[in-house]
């Protein structure tokens, strides 16, 4: 294995660097595209890059690596957001 | 020497770039400020930068070998050496004819304390690089320990009825250096930091960006609070938006209307959402909430007196 | 070819020179300060293209070395004693990043009590840290060390740091002739930009020195290990191929001074190899045939090629400028002893320890140390001894 190593750690940009981050949450951010005014704003705060900005000039959640921290629900003037428990917790 | 003409963007979140330079499924708490801070640096430079990081937060966010959520070249460095590692690794660019600007990316721990000695001397020597400090108040990596940094009052593990003492000012000390550029900054107010970085970027010479990185894991408060309590940091006055130009030190932003203490909201809906702040609510410690606000109350005295000079630091 | 009259400092600064350096960062302590001093003045006149970094801490000029290494340029610093202690991190952090970085030390004892004067301590605490370690014994050799030092770092087999030992001011500020070769000499050996492979590129973006969880952890060290075995190789090309431009070659990794018919050898490391010399010679010419084994480099630990060098020897005195507190040997003593253990025909091995913080250690004091090593053989006494400490006789 030692062989297939480069010579010092050098790691390579992936996304799912620490694998599906997604897995973490407890809830999840669910978009009323219907209340949402595309202000883009959920985009801009979210420290995961999770939400991923669409042809129409809207959003929605990449929900494989969202940790649910609640940030985009927190911030949305519209209140277009919700956080909603996962299934399987609680 | 001639520099560039300072460009005065104002930035709009439409126009910041889609791409992301710090991908998703990285290994940082939910509601990270770090993180959404090295969001926002990407689309600020778009991708044409190099990363330095010292020990802290953002060595382990990068998660575990093989894999690295930065689509930036990223040399990882000792704790205290990320000015001077920077210093060596923009004077080698330099001379392979790549300028691509070099960015320190360290914790408050990283910079105040034990990087301190190594920022001097880069300033100093005004070296080329842009050293962003990103505060988030205490040793959060390695369990929420006390550093320079951490304002009068808060809990932290080894300061578990309240930091006795007042926080340094690395801003101030920085530009006590005399070099191009200084500003704070907060993950808050994520445009205002953009105009920042950009601005920085296009001068030559020593440039350092001191961002407010509120930590709902450090501080106490629940993930989706994290702008928010950025936020009121800002609207309480105990975060100061400002950029030093030559010597010259003008309020931004939010900030610009706070000068009136009358506009600024009660620190208490800064500090009630906060676990770390919790005890100094309570009427036995009244003391020291008093000195908090004081500090608060100076800082701003400071900013005012020197205002009142054209904007002269010294 | 020009000949010079050159202190060791300086002649290790226009190695540093025709090696093309092209960042130096460093901090002043006696006594390496002179070899910083030089460079800044071929630096200020032209005569060395290159960014000096007057950087305000040892640490930071190892810092800054690792990042202009890292970025892609031929670097250089200097440092002794406290200097090297105080960055001691950034030395293993260096070697294992795997940056071809070189380094002089002038050798200097360690405090408290102060001391300016020469002694191994400094250099011999770093030898866990995966650095490569020469030692010169004249400024001819400091000089041309520098300059295989690079190409011996930069050896794609190698890549590792190269760290030249030169004694404080024992051979640090001593002048000697020494043969300066033509740059165009230099440019045969040495390409002009080095050719390590380790560079920050933008168009392939990683990220290095990340965390290695205990999965791939011991197999990035085990490669360190590996490339150190190479380096041995690599030394001895390095010295053989300049032996061949410049007509001066050193033996690669054993210096072996009279040793073909010795019954009895002195091994060492540094400058003070020209005093067990001059000792060898008298003692030959009263009929004892002692032979000297300096040691050119300590890392890589050159095993095999100390073995075949004592061959035929009934007993070794190895003479340590150091000591590890708490070891019953001396430092080098000790790793001679590991070295030699499993051959199947080993010499006597009698450890001294002398010459601690600059105390002088004469061609009689040696002569002394040879027949006090004869003696030890004849009654079996391997320990090692403290020579010439006042007060304290050794038996």
């Amino acid at each position: 294995m030692a062989n297939e190593l480069p010579i010092t750690a050098i790691a390579v940009p992936t996304k799912g660097a620490a694998g599906r981050t997604g897995l973490w949450r407890i809830e999840r951010p669910v978009i009323d595209q219907s209340k949402c005014v595309k202000c883009l704003l959920c985009w801009l705060y979210c420290p995961e890059g999770a939400i991923v900005r669409r042809e129409d000039g809207g959003v929605e959640i990449d929900y494989e690596y969202c940790k649910g921290c609640g940030i985009c629900a927190n911030e949305c003037p519209a209140k277009a957001v919700t956080m909603v428990e996962e299934e399987g917790v609680g | 020497m001639v520099r560039p003409a300072r460009v005065a963007t104002v930035v709009t979140v439409r126009e910041l770039p889609v791409e992301e330079y710090w991908l998703p499924g990285h290994s940082a708490c939910p509601g990270c400020p770090a993180a959404l801070g090295l969001r926002i640096l990407g689309k600020a430079l778009g991708g044409r930068f190099v990363l330095v990081v010292p020990a802290g937060c953002t060595t382990v966010i990068q998660g575990i070998y093989p894999r690295t959520p930065s689509r930036v070249p990223l040399l990882n460095i000792a704790f205290a050496a990320s000015a001077s590692a920077a210093s060596g690794l923009r004077a080698a660019l330099e001379l392979r004819g790549l300028d691509l600007p070099v960015v320190v990316w360290a914790g408050d721990g990283g910079t105040v304390d034990i990087g301190l000695q190594a920022l001097s001397g880069a300033a100093e020597r005004n070296e080329d690089i842009l050293y962003i400090c990103y505060d988030n108040e205490a040793y959060q990596n390695t369990g929420i320990q006390r550093s320079g940094s951490t304002p009068l009052g808060a809990w932290t593990t080894t300061t578990p009825s309240g930091k006795r003492e007042r926080r340094k000012d690395a801003a101030l000390i920085v530009a006590a250096h005399k070099v191009p550029y200084v500003a704070t900054a907060s993950v808050a107010y994520p445009l205002d930091f953009v105009e920042k970085v950009r601005k920085a970027a296009s001068v030559r010479g020593f440039k350092y960006i001191h961002l407010h990185a509120p930590c709902p894991t450090g501080w106490r408060f629940p993930p989706s609070k994290m702008v928010e309590v950025g936020r009121l940091a800002v609207e309480t006055g105990a975060w100061i938006l400002y950029e030093v130009e030559d010597g010259v030190l003008r309020l931004t932003g939010r900030s610009r209307a706070l000068l009136d203490p009358s506009k600024r909201k009660p620190l208490e809906d800064y500090l009630r959402l906060q676990g770390r702040f919790a005890h100094l609510l309570r009427p036995e410690n009244r003391g020291m909430l008093e000195q908090l606000k004081k500090s608060v109350e100076e800082a701003w005295e400071t900013v005012k007196k020197i205002l009142e000079r054209g904007g002269r630091i010294f | 070819m020009a000949r010079a009259v050159l202190s060791g400092n300086e002649a290790v600064a226009v190695g540093v020179k025709l090696a093309r350096v092209q960042v130096v960062a460093a901090y002043p302590i006696t006594p390496q300060t002179t070899i910083v001093e030089k460079i800044a003045e071929y630096v200020d006149r032209g005569e060395l293209k290159a960014r000096f970094m007057a950087v305000e801490s040892e640490h930071s000029a190892m810092a800054a070395c690792i990042g202009a290494a890292a970025g892609g340029a031929r670097v250089f610093t200097a440092t002794s004693s406290q200097g090297l202690l105080y960055m001691s991190e950034m030395v293993f952090w260096a070697a294992g990043a795997r940056l071809p970085i070189v380094m002089a030390v002038a050798n200097r004892a360690v405090a408290p009590p102060w001391s300016i004067w020469c002694d191994h301590n400094d250099a011999l605490s770093q030898r866990d840290a995966g650095w490569i370690q020469l030692w010169a014994e004249s400024a001819q050799e400091a000089m041309d060390m520098v300059i295989q030092a690079y190409r011996v770092a930069e050896d794609e087999r190698v890549l590792l740091p190269v760290m030249v030992n030169l004694d404080g001011f024992l051979l640090s500020h001593a002048y000697e002739p020494v043969d300066v070769p033509e740059q165009s000499l230099v440019g045969r050996f040495l390409p002009e930009k080095t050719p390590a492979p380790y560079w920050i590129d933008p168009s392939e973006p990683r990220s290095y020195g990340t965390i290695a969880a205990p999965d791939t952890y011991m197999e990035f060290r085990y490669k360190l290990q590996v490339s150190m075995g190479n380096a041995a190789r690599a030394i001895e090309e390095a010295d053989e191929e300049w032996g061949k431009l410049t007509g001066r070659r050193y033996g690669g990794l054993v210096e072996r001074y009279r040793c073909d018919d010795a019954e009895i050898g002195v091994i060492l490391a540094g400058s003070w190899a020209g005093d067990a010399k001059e000792a060898a010679d008298l003692l030959r010419r009263k009929g004892l045939r002692v032979g000297v084994i300096r040691l050119r480099a300590t890392r890589p630990f050159p095993a095999d090629e100390l073995a075949e060098a004592v061959e035929g020897m009934d007993a070794v005195a190895v003479v340590d400028r150091a000591f590890s507190p708490g070891l019953p040997s001396g430092v080098l003593a000790a790793e001679v002893k590991a070295a030699l253990y499993d051959r199947a025909r080993r010499p006597f091995v009698k450890g001294f320890v002398a010459g601690l913080g600059g105390r002088d250690v004469t061609p009689l004091d040696f002569a002394t140390i040879v027949e006090l090593t004869l003696r030890s053989f004849k009654e079996g006494r391997g320990a090692t001894e403290w020579y010439g400490l006042r007060g304290w006789r050794p038996w």
